[in-house]
């Protein structure tokens, strides 16, 4: 366990030698919130209430759901392609850790310090920009807290999902790219899955994506009510022991049938 | 004419070594669509909760984003030029470069070209047939040298911002994320610049002109004859930005010393 807490560690040490390279990743954030506050006050106009949200439920909603992206985000898919290109893997393989949970754990190092330089800082910003309802509830907090633990677990096993598929395709960039911005979608980052017409949310329900970003932000708005709140987290959780399953069998049959090509 | 010739050797040669990788291509090309995809999905998606934003109506807005798109493609073909710090300053390439018999803008425009990105130029004509279609525009015979015309001139609005920035380069060492930001602020062009307040809209006009490469020449199309100043304005903000950022970047590479080896 104690590598392990090490990885983290060595991550966030090493994050840490390139913070100024957050700050302006905070404007950049930033200047996307704008974007989508005007677009939203616009979409509002005159009405109250859309979907049972209000506009300020969904300008909280629009930055909440960014800034916690910048927690669960990370690039460990591309770092995975680019060691299995380059040979690298190898020599993982042979060390005495488990490679992807070694991953994970760089990935969360990542997350720890993307959310105390960037998403934390980053808020107060938005915060004085936009109006943005937060609420009071101690709960609330609890449960966001909760589900955003999960939204990263989520994200980080789709990651290692199409890290893995590099050993079967090669040369997946391409495909790490298009996963981004489905995910943009499908998660609920660019606008809540209850927008979505009926017959899409029907799929939506049987996809892992809603439990990255959708969950977390409408928790953190409360317009979640009641029940709805637990069974979006048991849906996080439920999708975080799916997921195992596919990565498990990929990472074996990739094992086996390795072809390294230089190192 | 030595500059048209060099253009199409190297866009041939470029073929060439793209078509050598062809499922990448069709990869990228394919992780462009689904992108662009998005964003016409989130359109669709947002308008099936409202009818009109700020006086705009869903197939109008698709139009100006279909409209942004074809300048868009243009500039990513050509001006993709994000990571110009890194790669020629920071390396030293600029050397290179300079050693070189043509404008030395020109010869890493050449070296830079993704020709793939143009396959957006056919995207966003699709989109705007289907919108114009939806809308029952009319057109008359000279619209297709006017859309020729207002393009151009978002292009090199777009092309401007870029090479300004990347001539930042020559002065001071790291404004690499200046360039990511401007990706981000160019989004802003997309939707009608009526929907933000005054001070963003007089942003996007005379500073960083984005509204030039989406909503205003759209307008034209969709006959919003209140936005028709605006609308044809767009070749002469495009010249003038793009006249001063060459006229920065020479002088900028007269500043330039040189990364050591």
């Amino acid at each position: 366990m104690g590598k392990y807490i090490e990885m983290i560690r060595i991550r966030f040490l090493m994050m840490l030698a390139y913070r100024t390279n957050y700050y302006s990743g905070i404007l950049i954030y930033s200047i996307n919130i704008g974007a989508y506050y005007f677009l939203w006050n616009a979409i509002y106009g005159d009405k109250g209430s859309i979907e049972g949200m209000s506009a300020l439920q969904m300008t909280s909603y629009i930055s909440i759901a960014w800034m916690a992206r910048a927690f669960y985000f990370n690039n460990i898919d591309r770092e995975i392609a680019q060691e299995i290109k380059e040979g690298k893997v190898a020599i993982e393989f042979i060390r005495p850790y488990n490679y992807l949970l070694m991953k994970t754990m760089q990935g969360l190092g990542e997350g720890i310090f993307r959310l105390s330089f960037f998403s934390v800082p980053g808020m107060v910003v938005v915060m004085f920009i936009f109006p943005i309802a937060f609420s009071t509830n101690p709960a609330t907090w609890l449960l966001f807290a909760l589900a955003l633990v999960f939204s990263f677990l989520i994200n980080m096993q789709i990651n290692l999902l199409t890290g893995i598929l590099t050993f079967f395709f090669y040369n997946n960039m391409g495909l790490i790219r298009a996963k981004r911005v489905v995910i943009d979608l499908f998660s609920g980052l660019l606008l809540p899955i209850s927008f979505f017409p009926g017959w899409a949310q029907k799929i939506m329900d049987f996809l892992p994506f809603q439990g990255i970003s959708y969950v977390p932000s409408m928790i953190f708005t409360e317009s979640f009510s009641g029940s709805e709140v637990i069974n979006a987290v048991l849906f996080q959780v439920v999708w975080v022991l799916i997921l195992i399953l596919p990565i498990q069998i990929l990472w074996l049959i990739a094992r086996k049938q390795l072809v390294v090509q230089g190192g | 004419m030595k500059y048209v010739q060099l253009f199409f050797q190297y866009a041939a040669q470029y073929m060439k070594t793209r078509l050598t990788y062809r499922t990448d291509m069709v990869v990228e090309i394919f992780s462009d669509l689904m992108s662009q995809a998005v964003n016409f999905v989130f359109i669709l998606l947002v308008f099936g909760h409202t009818t009109m934003i700020s006086g705009w109506s869903r197939e109008e807005i698709i139009f100006i984003y279909g409209f942004f798109l074809v300048p868009f493609a243009i500039f990513g073909a050509f001006f993709n030029i994000w990571d110009f710090n890194d790669r020629y300053i920071v390396k030293g390439e600029m050397d290179r470069i300079l050693t070189r018999p043509i404008h030395s803008l020109f010869q890493i425009v050449l070296e830079r070209m993704e020709l793939e990105s143009l396959f957006g130029v056919i995207t966003g004509i699709a989109v705007m047939l289907y919108a114009g279609s939806l809308l029952d525009l009319s057109m008359a015979w000279y619209d297709p040298f006017i859309f020729v015309l207002l393009v151009l001139g978002g292009t090199l609005v777009y092309a401007s911002i870029f090479v300004l920035i990347a001539s930042i380069s020559f002065w001071s060492d790291s404004p690499t994320s200046i360039m990511p930001m401007m990706y981000n602020i160019g989004n802003y062009g997309r939707y009608p610049v009526n929907i933000y307040n005054n001070v963003i809209r007089f942003v996007l006009t005379w500073i960083l002109p984005f509204a030039f490469v989406g909503v205003y020449p759209a307008a034209y199309f969709l006959g919003r004859e209140d936005w028709y100043t605006y609308a044809f304005l767009t070749p002469v903000v495009g010249l003038v930005f793009f006249t001063f950022s060459i006229f920065m970047w020479n002088v900028g590479v007269t500043k330039y010393r040189g990364a050591g080896n």
